[in-house]
């Protein structure tokens, strides 16, 4: 039964449990994605298996809130438990098919700026705290999906510094895109899936672009254009996100009671 | 030979100004605040922090004035967002500015292990497309000798410095670490000089009972600091747990320079050593972070 009460962040953890499939080796990253693999984990895709970077390896949920990757319950009962280099050297060979990330900037061909706002090669007007993984996710997984807040200084047509390579940019040897990744040498992958607190995107690989696959119960297309910096592109089957059930945010609740990570 | 050595001691005889220090190598867990805490009470200057994500240790380093290089993948404050002191430091060059050479996770990583096999580079096609390797003329862009792809080179990167937290050591270095590693094996094997912090010092029998679990050679160790909490507020497992509210806090006091004056003066600079740190956190706090359930590994055999 779709549930009524619920808050944007809830519904963010929905979509994204719903871009993991049952058996994937998912590069799980910290607060909403750490929720969304539990869920998914009890839900839909119960033989999933979760990578962290920090060097850590499981198949069941912590069975406390984490506030980091590596706190003590993620390392209690863990699959594995090895080395940063060796966890992404697995996700270099194409071993993780699923990635999460999240990032201060974003713009319209799902490149992620998490280093520097304004100008980079002089004195920056923000300094952000850098890539920590989230440019060799980008960079190695087989899909990526992206989680944000929906601001428009956020949604930029062009980010300051490409932290994270999405789709990269149009040049004079052809267009964004999977083409573009071919081009800079990149072995797999780009965005999927951008999860904002607004809308749903996926993206299209031939331009690049992306797409507004469905906004959420309660925004309209007009609301986030007024937040999204370039021109919109909308999917063909663009519509209403599906709100989550009952169920769903039973078993959220379940792992963030006080709402930590999702109030 | 024993190498045990006050932090004081360790700090004093194998951190000169200048340094390269390769430290918080787990990532999250085993940060070695209490190193840091006395790099800042001895006013260590011109100091190169290497490192992967950092979590609060390097901000800290960079509000006290230590710092002039940054080669990390992330300075901040995990679970709280930025680091005030490296967006002041950055930003607006207070107290001092900064050359930053970004890095990812993974390159960093590349960089030690490259130093730690004693080979020019390593090849990866992590970070191709991103401008890190534009930022950071440590990278090179290159094309692979055998099919002519693109590839990034990473350079070695020998820090001369490395702390490695561990849970337990004997006197001479031998140690055992457990939980994730991160990259504390790369920056132990590729470090010049490595300043082991254990929460505990045990006999060598207990070291020899379980080699497989021993995160390198001690030859390569020359202070071995018996530091009780050494890594807290960050976690060491089977040890205490992270202690959430000493982040939160500090980001909270830290938006101001002043802010992060008056945190300074309460938890380092009037704190002579961390056993007085400690004493300052109090038992009730002490108690709350401690391991509330053992859960101990199955004896494994290595006789013959």
């Amino acid at each position: 039964m779709p549930a009524t009460h619920y808050s944007p962040r809830e519904l963010m953890v929905v979509c994204a449990a719903r871009e993991i499939r049952d058996g994937e080796n998912v590069f799980v990253g910290m607060r909403l994605p750490l929720l969304a693999f539990a869920l998914a984990k009890r839900t839909h895709a119960p033989n999933c298996i979760g990578l962290f970077e920090a060097g850590i390896v499981r198949d069941t949920p912590s069975s406390e809130l984490l506030y980091t990757m590596g706190d003590a319950p993620n390392i209690t009962d863990a699959l594995w438990t090895t080395g940063t280099v060796t966890l992404l050297g697995l996700m270099a060979a194409g071993d993780v098919q699923l990635g999460f990330i999240g990032g201060a900037e974003i713009d319209r061909y799902g490149n992620l700026n998490t280093s520097v706002i304004g100008n980079w090669r002089d004195r920056p007007r923000v300094r952000l705290p850098g890539s920590g993984g989230g440019a060799d996710i980008a960079s190695l997984a087989q899909r990526l999906a992206i989680i944000m807040p929906h601001e428009r200084h956020r949604f930029r047509e062009r980010v300051d510094f490409v932290t994270s390579p999405g789709y990269g940019y149009p040049d004079e040897h052809g267009p964004a895109g999977v083409s573009w990744r071919k081009r800079v040498g990149l072995p797999r992958g780009g965005p999927v899936a951008l999860i904002t607190t607004m809308a749903v995107f996926i993206f299209d690989p031939e331009t690049g672009e992306a797409l507004l696959q469905s906004y959420h119960p309660g925004t309209s297309i007009e609301q986030i254009q007024e937040q999204t910096d370039w021109p919109l592109r909308l999917a063909p089957s663009c519509r209403e996100t599906k709100p989550p059930t009952e169920e769903e945010l039973r078993l959220i609740r379940e792992c963030d009671p006080h709402g930590v990570w999702t109030a | 030979m024993s190498k045990l050595m006050t932090m004081r001691d360790a700090v004093a005889h194998y951190v000169p100004d200048g340094a390269s220090i390769a430290a918080g190598v787990a990532l999250e867990p085993l940060i070695p605040f209490a190193f840091g805490h006395e790099l800042i009470r001895q006013q260590k200057r011109e100091l190169t922090l290497i490192g992967p994500i950092s979590d609060m240790l390097f901000d800290q380093l960079i509000g006290a004035g230590c710092v002039s290089r940054i080669q990390a993948a992330w300075v901040g404050n995990v679970s709280e967002g930025l680091g005030h002191c490296y967006r002041r430091a950055i930003e607006k060059g207070v107290p001092r500015s900064l050359m930053v050479q970004e890095f990812s996770n993974h390159t960093i990583g590349l960089a030690l292990l490259a130093a730690s096999l004693g080979a020019p580079f390593i090849p990866t096609r992590s970070l191709l497309g991103s401008d890190i390797p534009r930022q950071n003329p440590h990278f090179l862009l290159s094309s692979s000798p055998l099919d002519g792809s693109p590839v990034l080179l990473v350079p070695a990167l020998r820090p001369d410095v490395a702390l490695i937290s561990v849970q337990r050591s004997d006197e001479q270095g031998n140690a055992h670490l457990w939980g994730n590693l991160g990259i504390s094996q790369e920056a132990m094997l590729a470090a010049q000089t490595v300043i082991l912090v254990a929460e505990e010092i045990v006999a060598r029998e207990v070291i020899a009972s379980d080699p497989n679990r021993v995160i390198g050679p001690s030859y390569k160790v020359r202070a071995v600091v018996h530091e009780p909490w050494g890594a807290h507020p960050s976690a060491v497992q089977g040890y205490y747990n992270r202690d959430h509210a000493m982040f939160a806090d500090y980001h909270q006091r830290t938006r101001t320079q002043e802010g992060y004056r008056a945190w300074l003066e309460e938890w380092v600079l009037s704190v002579p050593d961390r056993a007085a740190y400690v004493q300052k956190l109090g038992q009730e706090r002490l108690a709350s972070l401690r391991v509330r359930e053992h859960r101990y590994a199955a004896q494994v055999d290595y006789g013959y």
